[in-house]
């Protein structure tokens, strides 16, 4: 009964949310721009043609460093537009929880880049076409930048729970989204190593999203990398709904 | 039956709401009088959900707002505070989104966003954008939101804010109507709506209760209840007061207006609850007075108000 309850008001708020993106110039934009800057990336920067080899490494290389300004994007408005309209009194008044609301709004968003990051298949039919790639990786490929996506978003909805200001959110999650790819990188690693004790440095490499994403992108789908990004939404959107029920006003 | 019990709440070190007690039951409309910063809102705030209180709670038909907050709003609609709506959604789809969360689905989510679009006067924009209405309109599309489920309990912020004296009379009549089954609880600092639509009026200043009983039984408060006014032809006014300072029960004789062709004048009872109006209907017509115009005075509320809440 009451996960039924919760189900249909999960539903509702999605269903606002997504026709709230879609009626909106902004989802558009979005999109546009995602798209255009993952064709530049990779044709241009990655030299994707000259290398000579039909595979998207490349591609899924960059998505990360996109979904990193993108994705803050987004989510800074996702709390920040309900207390500037006062719908915030409005729907934390109705019969839903804290929780319904943000799963709500949380899957809406990454249904919302999922969307986005579909529409790039064009790359994926130009690979087929020039040879022909592996089908895994790029399955695989597809599911770890949704992951990372959804991980990005959980960030972002949790600092726009905070502030009542959008810059604000924006700035901190694009922050925290670049530690979480930074950490595992080896430059960041070896320069942690340097003075930082030895669990420490293989706690941050071990928050980094980088080691997991190799693996995906490699074509294994491992229960721990999954485990790893649910695990990021999880805690994100747990700190979010303590900063909503605890919020001043 | 709405309980209200101790609240309170601090804004840091501010109190805001201190310790407010009251229950209201089915067919009654209270109203929530106070000046502004009184604490109105977040008393209804509170009661809500919306914001935790200090301290006390609100029981809403059996279900405690602290530990059955979903219960609890169930069997409420609440009217916030400048009427929050989002600007980008039609009326239908708002009132359809209210809906649905609500727990309503089909056919019968589209009845009752029929009826709250027929009972609120929204059907000639229902396909409009919210953004484009004008501030009357936002108003009543919030509004419908908090009757579409027919709630036994009602909670309106303000409801009649920014709308011309045409709406205002038709909310006002509408919120009537509505009384008959439901516990109704209505914030406002106009006085004139207290008196048109309340059962009963509890008057808060500075988060306290200042008063709690019904708008009659308040006019009586004031200095001027039971005070008769008087128009007369012009005449000598100090034959004409020592005439009236004869009267059993009389207290005093005022003066209020002396023109060339009237006097207006106000007798003001010993004690509001002898009425003095025979006394002094027999006296002026023994001395043979013309009275043009007599009015027993019922009392003043905006001046009940501002000795209350100054
Ligand atoms: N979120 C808040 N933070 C700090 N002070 C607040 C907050 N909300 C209300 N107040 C203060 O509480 C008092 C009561 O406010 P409110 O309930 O809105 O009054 P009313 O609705 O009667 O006009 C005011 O002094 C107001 O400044
Ligand atoms: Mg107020």
């Amino acid at each position: 009964m009451e996960i039924k309850e919760s189900a249909n008001n999960i539903k509702a708020i999605f269903r606002r949310e997504i026709g709230g993106y879609f009626g909106s110039p902004v989802a558009y934009v979005f999109i546009v721009i995602f798209l255009m800057l993952m064709g530049f990336f990779t044709f241009y920067i990655s030299r994707f043609f000259e290398v000579g080899q039909a595979d998207l490494r490349n591609f899924f290389e960059w998505h990360s460093w996109i979904f990193m300004f993108l994705v803050p994007a987004v989510a800074m408005r996702l709390w920040a537009e309900e207390r500037r309209m006062g719908t915030l009194e409005l729907i934390l008044t109705f019969p839903v929880t804290v929780a319904d609301v943000i799963l709500g709004k949380f899957l809406a968003a990454w249904v919302f880049i999922g969307i986005a990051l579909f529409l790039t298949f064009p790359m994926v039919i130009t690979v087929a076409y020039l040879g022909s790639p592996d089908t895994g990786p790029v399955i695989c490929g597809y599911i770890g930048s949704f992951l990372s996506a959804g991980a990005f978003l959980s960030v972002g909805i949790m600092t726009s729970s905070f502030t009542r200001s959008q810059v604000i959110s924006f700035i901190v999650s694009v922050v925290l989204c670049l530690f979480f790819i930074l950490a595992g990188y080896p430059p960041v690693t070896e320069m942690l190593s340097g003075w930082a004790p030895i669990w420490l440095v293989n706690l941050v490499s071990s928050l980094g999203f980088l080691s997991h994403s190799v693996s995906i992108e490699r074509g294994v789908l491992d229960f721990r990398d999954l485990l790893y990004y649910f695990s990021i939404i999880f805690f994100m959107l747990f700190a979010n709904g303590i900063v909503i029920q605890n919020r001043r006003t | 039956m709405i309980e209200v019990k101790n609240l309170t709440k601090y804004f840091g070190a501010k109190k805001a709401v201190d310790n407010i007690s009251f229950t209201v039951e089915k067919g009654e409309i209270l109203g929530f009088l106070g000046p502004n910063a009184a604490g109105k809102s977040t008393t209804m705030r509170m009661i809500t959900g919306f914001i935790p209180p200090s301290d006390g709670t609100a029981v809403i038909g059996g279900a405690d707002i602290l530990t059955d907050a979903v219960a609890a709003r169930k069997k409420i609609g609440y009217l916030p505070e400048n009427a929050p709506v989002y600007p980008d959604m039609t009326v239908y789809g708002y009132l359809d989104f209210c809906a649905e969360v609500r727990g309503f689905s089909g056919e019968n989510r589209k009845k009752k966003v029929e009826e709250a679009l027929e009972k609120c006067f929204l059907n000639e924009v229902k396909f409009q954008t919210i953004s484009t209405l004008s501030k009357g309109f936002k108003q009543r599309v919030c509004f419908a939101q908090s009757i579409i489920h027919d709630p036994e309990y009602l909670i309106l912020d303000e409801p009649t804010d920014g709308l011309d004296p045409n709406q205002k009379h038709e909310v006002r009549l509408l919120i009537r109507k509505m009384s008959a089954d439901k516990a109704i609880i209505l914030s406002t600092h106009i006085l004139d709506e207290m008196d048109a639509v309340c059962s009963r009026a509890i008057i808060i200043a500075k988060g306290r209760i200042v008063a709690d009983e019904t708008p009659f039984n308040l006019r009586t408060r004031s200095s001027l209840h039971g005070a008769v006014s008087l128009t007369l032809p012009p005449t000598d006014t100090e034959k004409f007061i020592s005439c009236i300072r004869g009267i059993k029960g009389v207290k005093e004789v005022r003066i209020i207006e002396k023109e060339a062709d009237t006097l207006k004048v106000r007798i003001y009872p010993e004690n509001a609850y002898t009425p003095i109006v025979n006394g002094v209907v027999t006296a002026l017509s023994d001395h043979h007075y013309e009275i043009k115009t007599i009015f027993v005075e019922q009392g003043r509320l905006d001046e009940v108000f501002r000795e209350l809440t100054v």
